[in-house]
């Protein structure tokens, strides 16, 4: 009896995204977090909204030459390039672990064509273990495929459509903020059937060491994340939420709850967490356990409330 | 023995330049490590403009005094602040990351007290390989070859305990002029596996001397996880990998030391 009371005065965490109920808003970011077996020694992934693969593609994928990283002020760059051993590994053993956990399986799909990305999407549509699908249309590291969807708003209407109609769960647009506009490829997916929307994927960055002269990413560029991107990111999801009716979830050098407040606030549905876990692994559970004292702070019942409730 | 990865608590109880950018830095932790010669924690600077770890080879650890000791280069902001940590500074790291080397099976190898092994430093690769030089010594025989740029050498005499010590330097100044490999071929050094930490021309150099002979290579790349989530720091493997099925092991987990004949590099 205590314990239901007690449960009770707590706030609701819970949000719904596209039919699916999380059990709290945050999720981790797909490319930072594996399938979560590397992090299982830091955080309980049965507290977490969702789990958000590293993107899976139809084949094994070699991901780009060394250095892949490279720090820069407040954030990082990458160019992996989407290193991934391939939806049949996925399925197999990184998919069975997660199956067991008590928390939503996203899987982040990419491709280097459509038929890339249907094949993917047909195989995990077959999989009950998958709750939603993220659709990479905005990794700056691959040549081909990837961002090429990103960026174009027919292309984006396209592939979106194609995939709507093979797809049995519920997808996620992950969107470019390498755009003129994206409030027009953000509409360009919802009109297309998108279930949901997630931003920002990373902003083409590039650093050159001045004493060596050179790039300091094999790839020449990489994608910016981390805390430097927050300010960009909120301003998109705020521009967005403004546009479509469909729910977002909102990224972009979250380390804490009152970063994802923030998030919310500006209209995310709910929230992930990238870069700031190569500094503290367990952000996303801290994210979690401070939002909760956050909304008893605010003397908010439900999470819910928060989202969109920016004050003008 | 696979310890669960945490940040681990610790107290500076020295730090001290030992030789030029070169810092010697010990943390007391109060909980127990278990550590393998070769395996490397990841620091923080406190700045947080920096977000990542600085992945540092662990030079030795003693369990009876709850001290871990690293020798690092200052190469930029996160470990010039390093240098400048004073006694009782707090800090946590991440740890314990990475293989090591696998001691018993390279002393086997070598055919325990009859045969040898001979290890390889090079430059900031050379820390890693005294706490392997102290625990190979007790099984087998220990020669031990140090590449310095100039005579201001670092751990020199720390290896003479352990066994026989070489040096080159690049300009000559102390032991053969020239590489780690011009101090075997001038003294005439032998050993029946080789273990090398260093520079890649060097890592490829001892490989290629290796010529059949059990080789152990420590690798290193940048990093930005340290546990084996976001696939920066792979190095090609001639096999497939257990991880992503294509040719790159994740030197942070699988590594950073390889069987030389498993790496391209």
């Amino acid at each position: 009896m205590e314990k239901t009371a007690e449960k009770t005065n707590r706030p609701d965490m819970t949000v719904e995204i596209a039919g699916v109920t999380l059990q709290n808003p945050v999720m981790t970011a797909s490319g930072t977090f594996g399938s979560g077996m590397e992090y299982e020694d830091f955080l309980d992934l049965n507290r977490l909204g969702a789990v958000v693969t590293k993107g899976v593609a139809n084949h094994p994928w070699e991901g780009n030459p060394t250095p892949r990283v490279a720090e820069v002020y407040g954030g990082m760059l990458n160019a992996i390039g989407l290193q991934n051993p391939g939806v049949d590994v996925f399925i197999e053993r990184d998919l069975a672990f997660l199956k067991e956990k008590d928390t939503k399986i996203i899987v982040n799909v990419v491709g280097k064509t459509v038929e890339d990305y249907l094949e993917v999407v047909e195989r995990l549509s077959e999989e009950d273990a998958v709750a939603m699908l993220e659709i990479n249309v905005s990794c700056p590291n691959v040549k081909e495929g990837a961002i090429a969807f990103g960026q174009d708003a027919k292309a984006l209407s396209d592939i979106t459509g194609r995939i709507r109609r093979v797809s049995k769960k519920p997808i996620i647009i992950k969107l470019s903020p390498n755009v003129t506009d994206i409030v027009l490829l953000a509409k360009a997916a919802e009109d297309a059937g998108a279930d949901a929307l997630s931003m920002i994927n990373t902003i083409t960055g590039m650093k050159i060491d001045p004493e060596s002269r050179r790039f300091v990413l094999a790839n020449k560029t990489g994608g910016l994340s981390g805390p430097a991107v927050k300010p960009v990111a909120v301003r998109m999801v705020y521009q967005c939420a403004q546009a479509v009716k469909i729910p977002i979830i909102g990224m972009g050098g979250i380390a804490n709850a009152q970063d994802a407040a923030e998030f919310l606030l500006a209209g995310a549905s709910a929230v992930a967490i990238g870069c700031m876990h190569f500094h503290e692994p367990d952000t996303a559970l801290q994210v979690v356990d401070g939002l909760e004292d956050y909304l008893v702070r605010q003397k908010l019942s439900s999470v819910r409330e928060l989202i969109g409730a920016v004050r003008e | 023995m696979n310890q669960k990865k945490k940040k681990i608590r610790a107290i500076v109880r020295k730090s001290e330049r030992i030789a030029e950018n070169i810092f010697s830095m010990e943390l007391f932790t109060e909980e127990p490590l278990s550590v393998r010669p070769g395996q490397f924690v990841g620091l923080y600077p406190d700045g947080e403009d920096k977000l990542l770890l600085r992945p540092i080879s662990i030079c030795e650890y003693r369990k009876e005094t709850g001290i871990l000791r690293l020798v690092y280069r200052v190469q930029g902001g996160g470990t010039k602040e390093f240098s400048g940590w004073k006694e009782g500074k707090e800090t946590a790291f991440l740890g314990i990351l990475g293989n090591g080397y696998p001691v018993e099976e390279i002393a086997e190898k070598a055919g325990g007290e009859t045969g040898s092994v001979l290890l390889f430093g090079g430059g900031i690769g050379i820390p890693p390989l005294l706490a392997l030089a102290r625990e190979l010594s007790a099984k087998t025989k220990v020669t031990t070859v140090l590449g310095y740029k100039t005579e201001e050498t670092f751990l020199l005499h720390e290896f003479e305990q352990y066994g026989p010590v070489f040096t080159a330097t690049e300009d000559g100044s102390c032991g053969t002029k020239g590489t780690v490999l011009d101090a075997v071929r001038e003294n005439g050094i032998s050993g029946d596996v080789l273990c090398a930490c260093g520079p890649t021309p060097m890592l490829r150099a001892v490989k290629h001397f290796a010529e059949g002979r059990d080789c152990y290579l420590s690798l290193e790349e940048r990093m930005a996880c340290g546990i084996g989530a976001c696939l920066a720091c792979v190095c090609k493997t001639t096999d497939i990998d257990a991880h992503s099925h294509v040719h790159n092991a994740r030197v942070c987990v699988e590594g950073p030391v390889f069987a030389a004949d498993r790496v391209e590099i």
